[in-house]
């Protein structure tokens, strides 16, 4: 375990590696920052010089090596608006995401796979089919128009919840939560139900279908010859087998909900990663959008590294580093 | 019978404690008044020296100043400094404002002028930097306290202009900071009507009424102790925002959504004629400009837009009006200027050319081209007010004359920097300036890169007597006669059609029926000028 974990890793470096080169050539041939931000007065001369100040007029090889070398030594460069380094600036907005995902994720587990449960187990009541149906609207509904949808009913013409904007924020294990407080805990609902909806429906979908074909097998019908009570049925034996696929959905998923946050964060003016990662496409602030990509993909890759390890918790059969056998 | 009686005061209780919470909240209100303003554009940095954006500058000048201010017309008036004068032909006096607190107690005098104009040119890494404003000052001497001498290499009017984009931070409290003191506030201390009390990068920036600001209006204070300003760059999150009461006013308002404004009683709007003029600029430098051929796909034996009567047949064959109507939806005026007509030097002579597309086909038939030709417009579509839908409709208005035109849009972030080199010969560009001379030498000066002109002349239009109005203009230092000689030399400029005039956009801000804001063509909104009504 321990070694196959360590490769992983080390696979991971690589993948880090040829995704800044990509983003860094990327961006270059887009243009650069000064074209964009600077003063509508400045002569030529002005432009050029602060193209060479921000090291923008070197050939991208020789700035790529720059941003390597530094890279290499745990510095991935200021931002070039905000002046403060990129890593920061990310880090600063990562718990704010990181809740949104999690507050997602939570809530579509746990209305998902009861729901789901509940479909499979009685697929033809009006339920059931009142469930599928809904989880079709929750697949094919765009977020956007959702989300404007929700906060058109519970901002604007009820006036329950805050249109936007996260609440005010705690220190909860070093980090900066808001779901601690009441108001920090209004201004999170919309827009968690907003990115959980894609969710729920796919994890009502997988538990469903799982439910189904659990229900066939031969070890559910020998629990229920053994006279096992129907909720012992269902809450051990049917549970726990449809669990594998969820968990690797839930999973990979999370990674995909960290990015689909960047629609919702605009929406609701979330302010995290997602709306730092559009400003900072909109200026070119290479430096950001190099670091943003590089914490994006670390993420995924220990994300999946995780889902693995758990795979192999719940499935005995499975056995971590077998593959590279 | 217990737990009755226990409900029954249980509820009582709760009932109270709602009544004493809701009171309490009616109290506070009632008191410390607050205004939430939701902005439309983020805020990287509150250093006010580091990035010359506008964003960055809307949130410096809530607490800053600087030594001269604009007012609603964008038209210069006294700041920091009382009053200046040429005392020579290249030395400028500013006489500062006694009496003159910086937020932390101290005093305000010529050393933290002195400070401010230096700061600039210490922080090299900025792709926007402000060292252009500075740029021209080759010596500076404190005769006293509170009057400055800066003497320029040759005479230049523009000073108290440049002036107006440095602003004067406490020597200090800014002495070796570092933008995150800035952001912090430890270093942010000004001379403005707020205090920063707190700046969340990204999500708002909330201020303190100074109550010993120097500028109050007739003995009073702006009428709000505090001010929160909410950073909501997505139009749909600042509009509902909006609606739905968590901010008191928005700015940057989408047209589309300016009519239901107007329709709603509980808000109201104001607007005002912006700076922001929307023009095509036109290659007529090179013989054979890219996408630029006859309606075959051959290219042309010559370059049609060096030929003045296919410019004026262009922009004949554009219906302002009409722009302005259906894509603006009544948000705009037609354009016969580069500047809008509040600003220094706007010719209201000049007026926005005629829609006559039979005159445009007679112009183009008698210029060669009976049959038109066929272009590319160029335009972004995410920098000004419906700008893919504008080129989209100048496209048609084109075709109806004969040029059969193509549109091409771009995110701003592509379009600027393939702009700059060159690569298109058709392309939309907005603009705003302080004062028409400025807009001239970058936009319609032939391209000087030592004098610093030309700098946005994508077309490279090149007039040299206009060119010589110009430079006797930035040289006069009286403002009448200077005034004058912008006005000759846009009349000069733009009677060569140079570029193709489309519209000045206008400003709009939404807010609570209750209070009310003094609209301006700059496009800033300052906490300090809502008023309750």
């Amino acid at each position: 375990m321990p070694a196959f974990v360590i490769r992983r890793l080390l696979q991971s470096v690589l993948v880090l590696g040829v995704m800044s080169l990509l983003v860094f050539a990327g961006v270059y041939a887009i243009g650069n920052p000064v074209d964009i931000l600077i003063d509508p007065q400045a002569g030529q001369a002005d432009i050029a010089r602060a193209i060479s100040a921000l090291g923008l007029d070197r050939p991208l090889v020789e700035q790529y090596l720059i941003f390597l070398r530094q890279a290499l030594a745990g510095d991935l460069g200021n931002s070039f608006v905000y002046n403060v380094p990129a890593i920061q600036l990310i880090l600063e907005r990562m718990p704010a995401t990181l809740e949104l995902a999690l507050a997602a994720t939570t809530l579509a587990v746990l209305l998902g796979i009861p729901l789901g449960l509940w479909a499979g187990l009685a697929p033809d009541s009006w339920q059931g089919k009142l469930i599928m149906s809904g989880s079709i609207l929750g697949f094919s509904l765009p977020t956007f128009w959702v989300g404007l949808l929700l906060i058109m009913l519970f901002a604007v013409e009820l006036g329950w919840l805050p249109a936007s904007g996260r609440g005010p924020t705690t220190e909860f294990l070093g980090v900066q939560v808001s779901f601690l407080s009441w108001d920090g805990m209004r201004h999170l609902i919309l827009p968690a139900i907003n990115l959980a909806l894609f969710k729920l429906s796919l994890i009502i979908r997988l538990t469903r279908a799982g439910t189904r074909e659990a229900l066939l097998q031969d070890y559910v019908k020998f629990a229920r010859a053994k006279g096992l009570s129907n909720a012992r049925v269902v809450g051990v034996h049917v549970l726990k087998n449809i669990m594998i696929p969820v968990v690797t959905v839930i999973g990979l998923e999370f990674g995909s909900v960290i990015a689909f946050a960047i629609v919702t964060e605009s929406i609701f003016g979330w302010p995290g990663m997602g709306k730092l990662i559009i400003d900072s496409i909109n200026v070119l602030d290479r430096p950001v959008i190099v670091a943003y990509l590089l914490v994006i993909v670390f993420l995924v890759i220990l994300i999946n590294l995780a889902v693995d390890i758990v795979y192999s918790l719940l499935d005995p059969r499975v056995r971590i580093g077998e593959a590279q056998a | 019978m217990i737990v009755c009686m226990f409900e029954r005061w249980a509820k009582s209780a709760v009932t109270g404690f709602v009544c004493i919470v809701l009171s309490l909240a009616g109290c506070v209100a009632a008191t410390a008044a607050e205004l939430r303003i939701g902005l439309g554009a983020d805020v990287t940095s509150l250093d006010p020296h580091f990035l010359n954006v506008a964003p960055n500058n809307n949130a410096a000048w809530q607490v800053y100043d600087a030594l001269t201010h604009v007012d609603a017309n964008a038209r210069l008036i006294p700041g920091l400094a009382v009053s200046w004068r040429a005392v020579d032909s290249t030395t400028w006096e500013f006489k500062l404002r006694k009496d003159v607190k910086f937020h932390d107690g101290s005093a305000f005098s010529a050393e933290d002028v002195i400070f401010s104009l230096e700061r600039p040119a210490t922080l090299s890494a900025s792709p926007g930097p402000f060292t252009g404003f500075v740029k021209p000052i080759v010596a500076k001497k404190i005769i006293d306290p509170w009057t400055l001498q800066l003497k320029t290499a040759a005479p230049y009017a523009m000073l108290p202009y440049d002036l107006n984009s440095i602003f004067i931070v406490s020597k200090k409290a800014a002495s070796g900071a570092s933008t995150e003191d800035f952001n912090s506030g430890k270093a942010a201390i000004g001379t403005g009507p707020y205090k920063l009390s707190r700046f969340a990068r990204g999500d708002r920036i909330e201020l303190a009424r100074n109550d010993s600001y120097w500028g109050a209006q007739n003995g009073k204070l702006a009428p709000w102790d505090k001010v929160t300003l909410r950073i909501l760059p997505a139009d749909t999150a600042r509009i509902a925002a909006l609606l739905a009461g968590d901010v008191d006013a928005i700015e940057n308002i989408p047209t589309a959504d300016l009519t239901r404004l107007k329709a709603n009683a509980k808000f109201r709007l104001e607007q005002k004629v912006s700076w922001r003029t929307l023009f095509l600029h036109l290659d007529q430098y090179r013989d054979h400009p890219p996408h630029l051929s006859d309606k075959s796909g051959k290219p042309l034996a010559k370059n049609p837009f060096k030929d003045v009567r296919v410019r004026m047949a262009m922009s004949k064959a554009i219906n302002r009006r009409a722009i302005v109507e259906r894509v603006m939806e009544g948000n705009a005026i037609e354009a016969g200027n580069l500047v809008s007509p509040p600003v220094f030097g706007h010719v209201a002579a000049l007026k926005p050319e005629t829609y006559d597309p039979k005159a445009a086909k007679d112009l183009l038939a008698e210029a060669g081209y009976p049959d038109g030709f066929a272009l590319t417009l160029y335009a972004p579509n995410n920098r000004y007010v419906n700008d893919e839908q504008l080129a989209q409709t100048v496209a048609q208005m084109l075709a109806r004359v004969g040029i059969l035109t193509r549109v091409e849009t771009l995110p701003a972030s592509v379009y600027f920097g393939k702009a700059r080199a060159g690569e298109f010969s058709f392309a939309l560009l907005g603009w705003g300036s302080f004062s028409g001379d400025l807009a001239l030498r970058a936009l319609l000066a032939t391209p000087n890169a030592a004098k610093g002109y030309g700098a946005w002349n994508w077309g490279h239009y090149s007039n040299p007597k206009a060119d010589g109005l110009l430079e006797q203009g930035f040289a006069t230092l009286d403002e009448k006669k200077r005034e004058a000689l912008a006005r000759e030399a846009a009349t000069l400029a733009l009677k060569d059609v140079p570029v193709i005039l489309l519209h000045h956009q206008l400003a709009s801000w939404a807010m609570r029926k209750e209070i009310a804001y003094e609209a301006r063509t700059d496009e800033y909104t300052f906490a300090r000028d809502f008023r309750r009504r």
